[in-house]
């Protein structure tokens, strides 16, 4: 048995270290906690199946009762004597963990203790508290001012006026800015103009579609059910939804209420159930041979996982199979947060419903008319009913007494018989007749006898018809509905859905924050989740969104990780600029754009992106924010570009998922039912990158080489990879060749006489600035070489001419054209034209 | 091939960390191109893997892994205690009856290794194959199984085996992706769908994502260049945009720039080198007889070829799908096609690779993603087997791998694997120890944890079959 380091060993090792000199205060939140976590929680942490010693490092209690650590005291503290063990079987992390301390870090954990050992809550576990920010200053620049100024950093200077106004446009409308657009904004770049241009665009259409694209991947929105057969389902309309919830601005937390509960609002609208489609939005199979069971498990830890990267950033999932090992989320919250959506009515394996019509606003007036009319012609119908009973109660008598006669020379021999019938009941007493012959009565009185009620019968009738084609010619979404009974949900133990032992659960929510105020005494609902997750008592909801909106505007969030906000993540480097910015969306009432606003008026959105050497060096992931930062864009921004260059941009808002050109036999591989892929045509072609059609296991393959998720799992943060893929996809995708065929038709067609007049056209289109001397060599010799080129090979100018459907005007000379097409696909494919500086 | 600079950027961008922290930023780290970013920790005994799939899951039963008693009880009602509790796919819920292997089985070479006479160019090559008998998965269902045989969990997004490699080794080829995948096609009767997820990246660089080399229109999408644009005619292009970008780089401080040049240069390279690639005239009558193909088939054995050429090339992790083992029915009558359409090239690939002396460094697995019943299944037409996770068997061979040997072994029904139980984290752990990576150091922080191929959960080198 061996001895751990003596008493008197750590006297020495004590005598001969540094620490006692410390005198740099420890911070528990950025550098104990994460260290404890990442080195010691898997085994003295919140995981109790996994604990060892009954010894809790997240916890004072338990490190203070079992004498791991001693307040003052490191020599008295049982951590450091383990952790500078020089014994293999003593020392703390064991040698074969792969988790081992270095000396920096033995050092930190004996200061912290040196220092008195303050535990304190977990950074984002803790209310977010609203900085003091002086009146005069923009907060965003007061906050990161001060962080910059602990750390000595100075921030770069200001953009200049057009790099400014291309960053506004692709961060908040995803379009590039008219040459125009921008000498207007450089002619007097004051700060009023600035907030009149934002103002601007915040009201632009494309906004909405702007802020989709980060939205539509947290929530992993996709036109496929992703397993197996990958197969269609309904659900575009609520990708429209997402757009148009971004441009009526509704509060945050009203449109996460309506997607997590908006069938179970007492005033559920269409409108409401619609968002509530973000239910439906996981993965789900069809494959043959797979158990209910499996899957049902399956679909509550996506949804679990869900809520916790959508709005909590908190790796719930990880508590699937056994408690977390680094926060103290149990086994118990994932299994009752996922009994939350056990309501949800759906098939466990199998084909989805159609789902819910779905009326588009531009139908609605079209609808309204069809519902006025069916509601006049019901109306005409009851006073022709009534009038029709009257004149009924005297038509009989007259047929009774002989007066009038029911048969006609005209009628066919099968009518004749039933008037026969008719006439027959008619001589019978009223009193003895069945219920049934008086129907039959009332029947033919109203279809051969009262004219009106015939007339008024087949309005009515026509009218439904017509309403009945309109709505089922309707698109349909899948959307929350909910079950009588929800189904139970149990623990399964190690994750394991065969195993049935673990207990029942009901939805509860997490227990590890603060709960709701005035609980119901009921069992939850996804409402009540819902109203949760955006009340003031929950601390993460806020920071969440917000870190991920700082993340979006300047390429990297504010706690890095922005899935995780939990231990192993990292508490941001400037707290209270994130608590400034989750206080202030609370407090403006959850108002989306107010704070895009606030920051992109910042002078810190605004800085240049370039840096000196010093920076670069000190900072060169800019996690201080003392510049902005040049990112290459999304993948459907890339598109949005070009063909907005070309002048082929559609610009219709909403609508059916669109399918552009895409390689022959790149579906060859699904199967159940195998597909032929269906290019669109005309001005579907030519719609804006969001729509494009989503295939989760097979995503349009110029759209996965920039990036684009493929949406099986909630993306909060896509990456930004530089491949060979996306050059072969900028050089010879059909979409990005006929947009560069069309801006060259675009120069060609505008009224200047010299090429490099032209040539400095097309970098106006594209860059919005003209090109130096430099890149005037480049490319006037790239067009003679084409020119002559073509000239010789007049073919092969017809076959370049000829990739896309778009036409060429005949007025162009077809060598030329192709010539110019050259030239304008090395300016689409320049890294300035697809990068956001 | 590659300036300092470039190399300097590479090192500096890498996420990788063999001590399970990260340092610089995931998102801008590069793996692509000739710089490995990890200096392997173990001896690498390869440095290639040609992975043969067999998509659907094809019958050990029938093919490896000969059963007597289940050949006595064949017809007759299996036993209760087996399946007790246990859920199954297809069959859940019905009368379970024993079906005997229905092909025979005879032993190979000098080692005696026995398997079906349905493979009898693999089993000529048993001296240097090691069978693993006790293989098993946890997923019971295609997709979710290929996910975990691939990328080690079941959770779609992670990254395959293919990118982790890649990640971790580089590549060695100039001009081609490190990590290539190749599906075949074939006459079969309901191919399994298999998603661009089982090749993909998921939280690692997309320069470590799979790329799929087709065997009909491009090799490679969009490598070829617009109608009407030659090959002169691109790469002035080409030309034209890196010259321009070189003036941005000149002019702003964004390493980015030098490697989109970098990257139009390699495209462009890809662009003569892939066409070259799948271009098997070169090759002689006797090569393609031997693995029995026709330039151009898009067949398996066609892919086999390729491989070769492939890791000829320096391409890091070669994988090839063959899609139709699903045989719930008609086994009879489809497993005998199918073992034809594989045996010959699968053993001429092995034939090839050591005559050319490449065996000793390439890493050759041949696996479908779970096993098939010892219970017959009749509910889809003619006789066939359900998919079953509790056992399988697959092998390997190659540098390191001791070859004409059997590892481990199922019960005496074939029903669950018994002894020396290997789990798919296992075989990804001794893969990677081939490669000279240390499984349990092999990580990258994601969400908050350092993950790894293999989990969380322990898992095992199969130190017995490595020589």
């Amino acid at each position: 048995m061996k001895q751990p380091v003596t008493i008197l060993q750590l006297a020495i090792i004590l005598l001969l270290s540094p620490w006692a000199a410390a005198d740099e205060k420890v911070n528990y939140t950025t550098q104990i906690r994460p260290l404890l976590s990442d080195r010691c929680y898997s085994c003295h942490g919140p995981d109790a199946a996994h604990r060892e010693a009954d010894l809790r490092l997240d916890q004072r209690e338990s490190a203070m009762a079992a004498k791991a650590v001693v307040p003052g005291q490191p020599d008295a503290s049982g951590l450091v004597a383990r952790i500078h063990s020089t014994d293999p079987d003593l020392v703390m992390p064991p040698p074969d963990s792969g988790r081992s301390l270095n000396d920096r870090e033995r050092q930190l954990l004996t200061d912290w203790i040196q220092q008195g050992a303050t535990w304190e809550e977990h950074w984002a576990y803790a209310a977010p508290v609203r900085p003091d920010v002086p009146d005069d200053q923009h907060p965003v620049d007061f906050l990161v001012r001060q962080r910059l100024e602990e750390r000595g950093l100075q921030s770069v200077g200001q953009a200049d006026p057009r790099t400014l106004v291309r960053r506004v446009f692709s961060d908040l409308t995803g379009l590039p800015p008219t040459m125009q657009q921008v000498r207007e904004f450089t002619a007097d770049p004051s700060p009023d103009n600035w907030e009149m241009l934002v103002d601007e665009l915040l009201q632009s259409p494309h906004y909405g579609e702007r802020m989709a694209i980060p939205w539509l991947d947290v929530v992993r929105f996709s036109d496929t059910i992703g397993y197996h057969s990958d197969v269609p389902r309904n659900i575009w309309p609520y990708r429209d939804w997402v757009i148009s919830s971004f441009n009526t601005n509704k509060p945050f937390d009203q449109f996460t209420v309506e997607q997590l509960a908006g069938d179970l609002l007492p005033q559920a609208t269409a409108d409401t159930r619609l968002g509530s489609a973000f239910n439906r939005l996981l993965l789900t199979t069809e494959e043959g041979g797979a158990q209910p069971k499996d899957y049902e498990s399956r679909m509550l830890a996506d949804r679990v996982r869900a809520v916790g990267t959508v709005w909590l950033g908190q790796t719930i999932g990880c508590a699937q199979c056994h408690d977390h090992k680094f926060d103290p989320i149990t086994m118990q919250d994932f299994y009752s947060l996922g009994a939350f959506f056990a309501d949800i009515a759906e098939p466990a394996v199998g084909r989805r419903e159609a789902g819910m019509r779905v009326v588009l606003p531009d139908q609605e007036s079209q609808l309204q008319t069809l519902e006025r009319s069916l509601q006049n012609a019901r109306g005409k119908l009851a006073a022709a009913e009534k009038l029709a009973d009257a004149a009924q109660d005297v038509w009989e008598q007259r047929v009774a007494s002989g007066d009038s006669t029911i048969i006609d020379e005209k009628m066919t021999v099968e009518l004749r018989k039933q008037a026969d019938a008719i006439a027959k009941i008619l001589k019978q007493d009223s009193q003895t007749r069945s219920a049934q012959q008086r129907q039959q009565i009332r029947d033919w009185h109203r279809a051969h006898v009262f004219e009106q009620s015939r007339q008024a019968t087949t309005e009515a009738a026509g009218v439904e018809a017509d309403l009945k084609q309109f709505r089922d010619a309707l698109p349909q979404c899948l959307v929350s509905v909910r079950l009588e009974q929800r189904r139970p949900v149990r623990i399964l133990p190690r994750g394991d859905w065969m195993d049935e032992s673990g207990p029942l659960v009901n939805p509860a929510l997490p227990s590890w924050l603060p709960g709701l105020q005035n609980a119901p005494d009921r069992e939850l609902t996804r409402l009540d989740l819902a109203n949760w997750l955006v009340s003031g008592d929950n601390p993460l909801t806020a920071r969440t969104i917000m870190n991920r909106l700082w993340g979006q505007l300047f390429g990297n969030s504010l706690s890095r990780v922005p899935e995780d906000l939990g231990a192993q993540g990292e508490a941001p480097l400037n707290p209270q600029l994130l608590d400034f910015l989750a206080c202030e969306f609370v407090d403006s009432g959850w108002d989306f754009r107010h704070m895009v606003r606030l920051i992109v008026t910042s002078g810190t959105y605004q800085l240049a992106s370039e840096a000196d050497d010093g920076l670069w060096t000190v900072d060169p992931d800019n996690r201080e924010y003392a510049r902005q930062s040049a990112l290459r864009r999304d993948a459907e921004l890339i598109r949005d570009y070009s063909l907005s260059a070309a002048g082929l941009l559609s610009p219709q808002i909403g609508g059916r998922s669109i399918r552009p050109y895409q390689p022959d036999g790149y579906w060859e591989h699904l199967n159940f039912p195998k597909r032929t892929y269906q290019t669109d045509d005309g001005d579907d072609l030519y719609r804006r990158g969001v729509y494009v059609w989503w295939q989760r296991t097979f995503l349009h393959p110029g759209m996965l080489a920039f990036d684009a998720p493929g949406r099986e799992e909630c993306c909060a943060q896509r990456s930004r990879s530089n491949i060979p893929q996306q050059a072969l996809v900028l050089l010879n995708d059909p979409i990005f060749v006929e947009a560069a065929r069309g801006l060259a038709v675009r120069l060609l067609q505008e009224d200047l006489t010299s090429d490099e007049e032209r040539v400095r056209r097309g970098w106006q289109i594209v860059l919005q600035r003209d090109p130096d001397a430099a890149e005037l060599d480049v490319v006037l010799p790239l067009l003679e070489k084409h020119r002559g080129a073509y000239l010789k090979d007049p073919e092969a100018a017809e076959q370049l001419l000829r990739t896309g459907q778009s036409a060429n005007p005949n007025s162009l000379n077809r060598k030329e054209l192709a010539a110019w097409t050259h030239v304008a696909r090395v300016l689409l494919n320049l890294h300035e034209s697809i990068t956001r500086s | 091939m590659h300036s300092d600079t470039t190399r300097r950027q590479i090192l500096a961008g890498s996420a990788m960390s063999l001590f399970g922290t990260a340092a610089g930023s995931l998102l801008s780290a590069r793996c692509n191109a000739s710089d490995g970013v990890l200096k392997p920790s173990l001896p690498q005994k390869v440095s290639r893997v040609i992975w043969l799939t067999m998509a659907g899951g094809p019958s050990h039963l029938d093919l490896f892994d000969r059963k007597q008693k289940l050949a006595d009880m064949n017809g007759m009602e299996m036993p209760p205690e087996f399946t007790a509790g246990q859920q199954l796919a297809q069959l859940q819920g019905q009368k379970l009856f024993c079906m005997g292997p229905v092909f025979p089985f005879r032993r190979y070479a000098d080692c005696g290794m026995e398997m079906s006479e349905l493979l009898p160019n693999i089993g000529a090559m048993a001296d240097d194959i090691c069978l693993v008998r006790s293989m098993t998965t946890d997923a019971i269902n295609h997709d979710p199984a290929h996910m975990f045989m691939n990328t080690g969990s079941q959770i779609a997004g992670r990254p395959s085996m293919g990118a982790w490699v890649t990640y971790g080794l580089g590549s060695e080829a100039d001009d081609l992706p490190g990590f290539i995948v190749m599906v075949s096609t074939g006459p079969g009767r309901s191919p399994q769908p298999i998603a661009a997820r089982q090749w993909n990246n998921g939280f690692l660089p997309g320069s470590c994502q799979g790329v799929r080399m087709r065997s009909q229109g491009e090799p490679v999408l969009y490598l070829n260049s617009p109608d009407g644009v030659s090959n002169e005619r691109q790469g002035a292009d080409v030309a034209a945009v890196n010259s321009l970008n070189q003036l941005s780089a000149n002019r702003l401080q964004d390493p980015e720039i030098a490697t989109r040049i970098a990257q139009y240069e390699l495209a462009f390279r890809m662009q003569t080198s892939v066409p070259e690639l799948v271009d098997v005239s070169e090759e002689s009558d006797t090569t393609l007889k031997r693995y029995g193909c026709e330039p151009g088939d898009g067949s398996f054995a066609s892919n086999c070829l390729l491989a070769r050429r492939l890791a000829e090339r320096g391409v890091r992790f070669i994988q090839l799908y063959h899609r139709d083992w699903d045989h719930h029915s008609l086994l009879r009558e489809e497993l005998p096609l199918r073992a034809r359409e594989v045996d010959q090239a699968s053993a001429a690939l092995i034939g090839d690779l050591k005559e050319r002396g490449m065996f000793e460094d390439t890493l050759i697995v041949w696996s479908g993603e779970f096993g098939r019943t010892p219970m017959s299944q009749s509910n889809k037409g003619p006789i066939g087997r359900d998919h079953h996770n509790r056992s399988m068997s697959m092998w390997m061979a190659g540098g390191g791998i001791r070859g004409g040997t059997v590892y481990g072994a199922t019960d005496e029904l074939g029903y669950a694997a018994a002894e020396k139980i290997c789990t798919v984290h296992d075989l990804h752990a001794t893969m990677l120890h081939q490669l000279g990576i240390d499984h349990e150091r092999f990580s990258v922080q994601f969400q908050g944890l350092a993950a790894r191929l293999t989990g969380v959960e322990p898992a095992s080198v199969l130190t017995e079959i490595l020589s």
